[in-house]
């Protein structure tokens, strides 16, 4: 289903490119390590090359300096070497400082290296690095970032082996390295001489550290980079070999669950019957930590009963008594002002407010971690995408210095941004310690949407003033509960502080971000956004960013008035956007869905088209989605705990990140991206009611299912703007899915949402029990079978 | 402690725990069979999907004790045997996953293939083939959004198990 294609319109860069690939193609200076086989080096650092240059007053920040930028800029000082070793069978092998958790980010790195190297991927091994304190900023896998910041310095290390094993080959042949050719991992002569890789590995070794220069494959000599390619893991994922955290097995690491305050944030005050639940069959340890009570077993499911069985007596929580409107009306009361005042003479004006409900980024994969904490030392496996900052806090919450502390990385199964936090590793250690023994914690789902990270509620204000037809401003104004940075993005922006773009300076975390990321693909005279996150907040709720920080909701917000805009100006949504569309990349993408899309078809009352745009992560996503609000299909009945609503029949998604590294890869990202968008808009959301969220299972939080799948598919069209850089994917697809299909949703009810997601108002389920925090695990398995 | 005894991918197992113990901890924490993944504990996510002589079930929902000792347990570990594949082959649903590379993080592919197979050998049991309502049932969550290609490789899974 992914066309790639290259369109003629969007090769013009109208933002300045890295300079490779420019007038003469650059030099790059990698290293030959010292060692037995063949080891080479590259400064991760060599992604960027020069400062930012100065801000024009008109663009949004982003369009100069974005938020990929920033953390590539952050691993700039830190000089760290990536390595690259190739061995004696003729593989190589890489360690990622990064983190899979499904993105497909080992699949492309292999491919990366498999292009420079000459080597087939699948001689290419890429394993993921555990913590390692050296690198800062250049270990936290986040805001799609890692292909964009690793691109350079992997194909140097790569380049560097290369023109290594050709120097050694050409000594063991008698020729010279210009009569020499290398293919799948073989370098032949002009005369059919052969030799390995493998067979070179140990002569091409260096016993000192020697500095290589060398040029980069250009983009018209790629043989892997640019063609589609299955995950190099996908067999391991279908035959149940992948191993997650709780999979592994470390020796005396016996399953290990918590008993959770009712309240969110709570904390336990006393265990009343602790000596009896520790007599429970197969129950080895309870222990009173700060998030709750911990029972470790032989088995999950004994730990579940005996959580079952507690009787503890709990603080209160952070947000007690509070709900969603209490926390709504505080939002309301902080958001900050327009410019433009209303209702100016002659002029028209769109004047919206939508609300945004908390929602859960917990992955499929509970919140997992396995540790093993002794008095002098510490072991830790767990999926962590920041895991120096989960070092350190692990340190800090067991008494140890952070070199005590190993911290080993697993593929976590999903992240969505849950995983840039530590807080499974964290606690595991803290249990670990307090039990003294090694513990295998794993998070019950109820314990995910009531205790886990949350996307922060917000509401976000928009304002148009149109004069005559012509846009004259456009202001935005986003009023969020806090998001917690402090998994690492907060760290990278002090320690840049003085050198970020002008109009930065100042700005808390929040906002930084925020202007980081906001950027507003269209030519509407004044464009302002800016955001709120009141200081009232800080610390009341668990939570972080989800498969995106605040682009998904201002999108929405964006878009839905964009449509009112349209009307105003008796404009059809489509040409209204491709009238006002700021440059020839997001105008590409546009076209594409308005073409594939078939934009303007007729349908039936009931349903109808919608479109949005999104541009961020040096690219633009553009969504056209067709929804069906007809009776028949919102009230389709699927049995008990089935929520049904609103159905999306068809998506066709265009995307331009860049240079595309791995098609199918894109074409996964969006996907997933546009089912995460989907889900905002229609079904997704936590409950707030007196300080406890009711969510508590997979059939409370409505993530899609595949009854909310569009039937006639999610097409992916991959626009090829000519870039010799690859950009973000992870999120891209996010905030524009969200708001085609709220302005779907619009046009075919014929109304306008302002609470997002639109069914968050009435309960659809009976909340499971808060004390005992956990429901009794179901025996009637045998009468479900099919 | 009692015994338990069934049939696992093939070979006999006896284990020594408590009949309410539920099945998918004995074949996790127990066996140190880890395919069926846990997602909920409340058969709602069915990550944990395997086959009970040869139709799906939750074993994070069924004690231990209720299994009898003839019952064939088939995790995704066992199902390339069911076909009588050999070595390193798979079964033809495992095949389509793999053509269709649908897997993400792969979490929930184990109990999504298991699924898919079972539905496939259910619905031609009712002598028909599967249709867009049977997809839409499928209660399988998949964090990760690979649901559009889930769809499509059922189909070709379902076409190569003829
Ligand atoms: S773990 Fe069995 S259905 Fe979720
Ligand atoms: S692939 Fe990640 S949950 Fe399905």
């Amino acid at each position: 289903m992914t066309a790639l294609e290259h369109d003629p319109q969007a090769t013009q860069h109208e933002q300045p490119e890295a300079p490779e690939g420019g007038l003469g193609r650059r030099g790059f200076l990698g290293w030959v390590m010292a060692g037995t086989t063949l080891v080479v080096a590259a400064d991760l650092g060599l992604s960027r090359t020069a400062a930012t240059a100065a801000i024009p007053s008109l663009p949004q920040v982003p369009e100069i300096y974005d938020l990929e930028d920033l953390q590539t800029d952050a691993a700039l000082p830190t000089a760290n070497l990536v390595t690259v070793t190739i061995n004696k069978d003729g593989t190589a092998s890489f360690a990622l400082p990064r983190m899979e958790v499904g993105q497909g980010i080992v699949t492309s790195t292999a491919m990366i290296l498999a292009e420079e190297l000459d080597l087939p991927v699948e001689k290419v091994k890429v394993t993921l690095a555990p913590a390692r304190p050296e690198l800062l900023f250049n270990q936290l896998t986040g805001g799609s970032n890692t292909t964009f910041s690793t691109f350079t310095p992997i194909r140097v290390a790569a380049a560097v082996a290369r023109r290594r094993l050709l120097d050694a080959a050409a000594i063991q042949l008698g020729t010279t390295v210009d009569r020499l050719t290398t293919t799948g991992g073989i370098i032949s002569d002009t005369l059919g001489n052969t030799v390995t890789y493998g067979d070179l590995a140990t002569s091409a070794a260096s016993q000192v550290v020697e500095a290589v220069e060398v040029l980069l494959k250009s983009k018209p000599d790629y043989q892997v980079i640019g063609k589609p390619r299955n995950r190099t893991d996908a067999r391991e994922a279908v035959t149940g070999r992948k191993k997650f955290t709780t999979d592994l097995d470390v020796p005396g690491a016996l399953p290990t669950m918590v008993c959770r305050p009712p309240e969110h944030q709570g904390s336990p005050k006393r265990v009343r019957n602790r000596a009896r639940v520790l007599k429970m069959p197969g129950v080895t340890h309870v222990a009173m930590v700060d998030t709750g009570v911990a029972v470790r077993a032989r088995t999950f499911g004994q730990c579940i009963d005996a959580i079952r069985e507690l009787e503890v007596d709990w603080n209160r929580g952070t947000v007690s008594g509070e709900s969603d409107q209490t926390i709504l009306a505080k939002l309301k009361a902080q958001e900050l002002p327009m410019v433009v005042p209303q209702v100016p003479v002659l002029a028209q004006q769109v004047d919206t407010r939508f609300e945004f409900m908390f929602r859960s980024s917990a992955a499929l994969e509970p919140y997992a971690a396995i540790a093993d904490v002794r008095k002098d030392r510490a072991e830790v496996w767990a999926g962590l995408k920041a895991p120096i900052v989960a070092q350190g806090n692990i340190a800090a919450a067991t008494g140890l210095r952070p070199d005590q502390v190993k911290v080993n990385v697993v593929t976590g199964g999903g992240s969505f941004g849950h995983k840039l936090f530590g807080d499974h590793a964290i606690e595991a250690a803290t249990i670990s310690r307090a039990m003294g023994v090694p513990v295998k914690l794993t998070w019950h789902r109820v314990d995910e949407p009531r205790q886990g990270r949350l996307h922060p509620m917000a509401t976000s204000r928009v304002r148009a003033t149109m004069l005559a037809g012509q846009v004259l401003s456009f202001e935005q104004r986003h009023t969020s509960v806090t998001t917690d940075f402090s998994h690492g993005l907060g760290e990278m922006i002090t320690s840049l502080a003085d050198e970020l773009p002008t109009g930065l300076g100042g700005l808390g975390f929040a906002e930084t971000i925020f202007t980081l990321t906001q950027e507003l693909p269209y030519n509407f005279g004044v464009v302002t956004q800016l955001l709120n996150e009141p200081l009232e907040f800080e610390d009341k709720f668990s939570t972080g960013s989800m498969r995106n920080i605040y682009s998904p909701d201002t999108c929405v917000a964006a878009e839905l008035t964009i449509d009112l805009m349209a009307k105003k100006a008796g404009k059809d949504p489509m040409q209204f956007r491709l009238d006002h569309v700021k440059n020839k990349r997001v105008r590409a993408v546009l076209e594409k869905v308005k073409k594939e899309g078939s934009w303007g078809r007729k349908m039936p009352k009931g349903m109808a088209q919608g479109v949005a745009l999104h541009k961020e992560y040096k690219g633009a996503t553009a969504v056209l989605v067709e929804i069906d609000c007809r009776p028949q299909t919102v009230g389709r009945d699927l049995g008990r705990e089935t929520y049904t609503g609103p159905r999306v029949t068809k998506a066709v998604i265009a995307v331009d990140c860049g240079l595309v590294i791995n098609p199918r890869g894109v074409e996964a990202q969006m996907q997933g991206g546009f089912m995460d968008g989907l889900a905002m808009t229609l079904s997704a959301s936590n409950h707030l009611r007196d300080g406890r969220f009711l969510e508590a299972s997979w059939d409370n939080y409505f993530y899609t299912r595949q009854w909310n799948v569009p039937p006639e598919g999610v097409e992916v069209h991959i626009v090829d703007p000519g870039s010799d850089t690859p950009g973000g994917v992870g999120e891209a697809a996010v905030g524009s899915s969200a708001a085609a299909v709220a302005c779907a949703y619009a046009r075919a009810t014929g109304t306008l949402p302002t609470r997002f997601p639109i069914n968050h108002g009435q309960l659809r389920f009976k909340p499971k029990s808060f004390v005992p925090s956990l429901p009794p695990s179901p025996t009637d398995g045998l009468k479900k079978t099919y | 402690m009692p015994k338990q005894t069934f049939i696992l991918n093939g070979k006999p197992v006896t284990v020594n725990v408590n009949d309410d113990v539920r099945v998918l901890w004995v074949l996790r924490d127990l066996l140190g069979v880890t395919g069926p993944k846990y997602g909920c504990g409340i058969n709602v996510c069915k990550a944990c999907t395997s086959h009970l002589n040869g139709k799906a079930f939750n074993p994070c929902s069924v004690k231990v004790g209720d299994l009898r000792k003839n019952d064939k347990v088939t995790t995704i570990e066992g199902l390339p045997a069911t076909v009588g594949a050999k070595g390193e082959d798979l079964h033809p649903m495992q095949e389509a996953w793999l053509e269709l590379d649908v897997a993400q993080c792969g979490y929930c592919q184990p109990g999504q293939i298991m699924a898919a197979v079972a539905l496939v050998k259910k619905v031609r049991r009712e002598g028909r083939d599967i249709t867009e309502a049977d997809l839409d049932r499928i209660r399988n969550v998949c964090r990760c959004g690979t649901y559009v290609r889930i769809r499509e490789a059922i189909e070709k899974g379902a076409r190569a198990m003829r």
